[in-house]
């Protein structure tokens, strides 16, 4: 049995003719293609940063950034010159070493998964024929979900080092956060892997030739765009640094340009997660429906793919800001039962539903591709009218009425907001006792005892 | 097929890493350094910052709940990639293996559920 299973992936590894065209680069064309890569990235981001800027106070009918550059189009380069000339500040009671090792650790870890994210197919540049994608592995997809666990290693550190109270909570949110919609966000991947039978990712877009992944796999595809919003910490799920509780969160106590490392991470991540769902549902970069047909044959050939990719990458990122500017941040409750109770669980089921229709279809009975789109988009909308209900959920109607308890919110030593059920009792503490506004006439008789007189 | 794949994933890390730590280095360089007192205490709206206990303190029971809910279910998704991507290479005995498991992977989920563990506000 073992040894079959051997020489099955070792066949599937000889034949797949993408996974085999990598790793044969001059060392130049790999160099330019990093760096390139590198650059699209910095490039990218600023362009992100802006682009939501402007975006966002189109949505709240404002003028937004518009003096430098034209349309405002420098503004995030110049706040990263001015980032770059402050004060680089380390508090008192951080821990000084991993203060500075965390958001080298976040930007670092951002930047490798766009290593393996095909942009395009074959080209040839200066002669080299070369495929239009760094690299690839036949684990590629397990590689970009490891990259991306490095990130939250900058976030917690970040909280835990800087010896502050809000970016402790904030760091510890963000890990609960984040592990728990990686989750979700890696079932959604598993009825990918079983449709394409690879994970690289050059394979699943060839895979998606005839059809997306993102319509075949509607609620795989749906459960990646939630988790996906919640995976890079992005409204409305951007509880770890939620100002109206946590004043910043994990980066409260950063400053300069190491905030500006924590920022360009994130959205870094963001163009990450925003590819990863261009590359394992929407076709990578795969013309649109009716260009890549009869219409055009050549639209996905030579560099025009890199325009497709680009569009899908937009919208994408269009989507995260849409959603940014319309929806509210959600309670930390109401998001962690979102993601335990419902991707979770349905998940689980449609993994189990997909395998299920594929080992029918591979013991040779007649599945037929539309009762599974069929299925596909019930089970969706059954899934967006439950996330709806929950969201919406009332409170239930019969919840007992919690006897008041009584406490004293300087017991501490510092004023502490009452638990639900408490009443603050408003007694005069040791500290208060010095200071009297008390008009009973108290201070006139000590005035009188000392002698004012002529009061 | 071999480790050179890897190659150009260490390039760009190490790029990644040179500009993160360049930037690091220069921006504790270029910026002014003026002392204040208050400014290096932690920022807590201008209040006194509470004053942190030793050795972190105690966290919430429920993050350790999410802490090992997660890595069972890690544990199971690993296992269920490489089912995923040779599934089609044996028959209808690797669905009912892998669903036999994945119900024994989800009574504890069950079970935390029923007990009250995934709720936050109780």
């Amino acid at each position: 049995m073992s040894s079959s299973v051997s020489g099955d992936l070792i066949l599937a590894d000889a034949d797949g003719t993408h996974l085999a065209q990598f790793g044969h680069d001059v060392w130049w064309i790999m160099l330019i293609k990093v760096v390139v890569i590198f650059a699209f990235l910095m490039v990218f981001t600023l362009f992100t940063i802006i682009f939501e800027r402007r975006a966002v106070s189109w949505m709240q009918q404002r003028v937004g950034p518009n003096r430098v550059g034209p349309q405002g189009s420098l503004q995030s380069l110049a706040d990263g010159v001015k980032l770059m000339l402050k004060e680089d500040i380390v508090p008192k009671a951080a821990d000084k070493a991993i203060f500075v090792i965390a958001p080298v650790i976040s930007a670092t870890g951002a930047f490798l998964a766009f290593a393996v994210i095909p942009i395009g197919p074959e080209v040839s540049i200066f002669g080299e024929r070369t495929v239009l994608q760094v690299t690839d592995t036949p684990v590629a997809v397990l590689f970009i979900l490891a990259s991306s666990s490095a990130a939250i290693y900058g976030i917690v550190l970040a909280g835990w080092s800087s010896g502050s109270t809000y970016p402790l909570l904030g760091g510890l949110r963000s890990t609960a956060q984040m592990i728990s919609y990686e989750l979700a966000m890696s079932l959604s991947f598993v009825a990918v892997f079983l449709y394409a039978g690879s994970m690289s990712t050059s394979e699943i877009v060839a895979a998606q030739e005839d059809l997306w992944y993102g319509i075949a796999l509607l609620p795989s595809f749906v459960v990646y765009l939630i988790a996906m919003v919640g995976e890079t910490n992005r409204p409305p799920f951007d509880l770890p640094e939620a100002e109206g509780e946590l004043v910043g969160g994990f980066h409260t106590e950063y400053s300069s340009i190491k905030f500006a490392l924590f920022f360009l991470g994130e959205y870094i991540a963001l163009i990450t997660v925003s590819a990863l769902a261009v590359t394992l549902f929407l076709g990578g970069w795969m013309a649109p429906w009716p260009l890549g047909g009869p219409i055009w044959p050549g639209a996905n050939e030579n560099w025009f793919p890199v325009l497709w990719f680009l569009g899908k990458l937009l919208t994408l990122v269009f989507v995260f800001i849409w959603l940014r500017g319309t929806l509210p941040r959600m309670r930390y409750d109401q998001f962690m039962a979102l993601g335990w109770k419902i991707l979770i669980p349905v998940s689980i089921g449609w993994i189990l539903l997909v395998a299920t229709i594929q080992a029918l279809r591979n013991e040779g009975y007649e599945v037929r591709n539309i009762v599974l789109v069929a299925a596909g988009v019930l089970a969706a909308l059954l899934l967006v009218t439950w996330v709806w209900e929950v969201v919406r959920a009332k409170p239930p109607e019969d919840e007992p009425v919690a006897e008041a308890v009584e406490f004293d919110p300087f017991a501490g030593g510092y004023p502490v907001p009452p638990m639900p059920g408490q009443v603050p009792v408003l007694v005069s503490t040791p500290v208060s006792t010095p200071v009297s506004f008390s008009t009973s006439g108290q201070h006139r008789v000590e005035m009188v005892e000392r002698g004012d007189t002529d009061a | 097929m071999d480790g050179n794949v890897y190659i150009p994933i260490a390039v760009l890390a190490a790029l990644g890493f040179g500009f993160a730590a360049f930037s690091v280095v220069t921006g504790a360089l270029t910026g002014p350094k003026r002392y204040n007192r208050a400014k290096l205490d932690a920022y807590e709206c201008g209040i006194e910052p509470t004053p942190q206990p030793v050795g972190g303190g105690r966290v919430s029971v429920k993050y350790y709940t999410i802490a090992m809910l997660f890595i069972i279910f890690d544990i199971e998704i690993i296992f269920l990639y490489p089912w995923a991507v040779t599934f089609d290479s044996f028959g209808i005995s690797i669905l009912v293996e892998m669903a036999l498991f994945i119900v024994t992977v989800f009574v504890p989920l069950i079970y935390v559920w029923r007990r009250g563990g995934l709720d936050w506000d109780h």
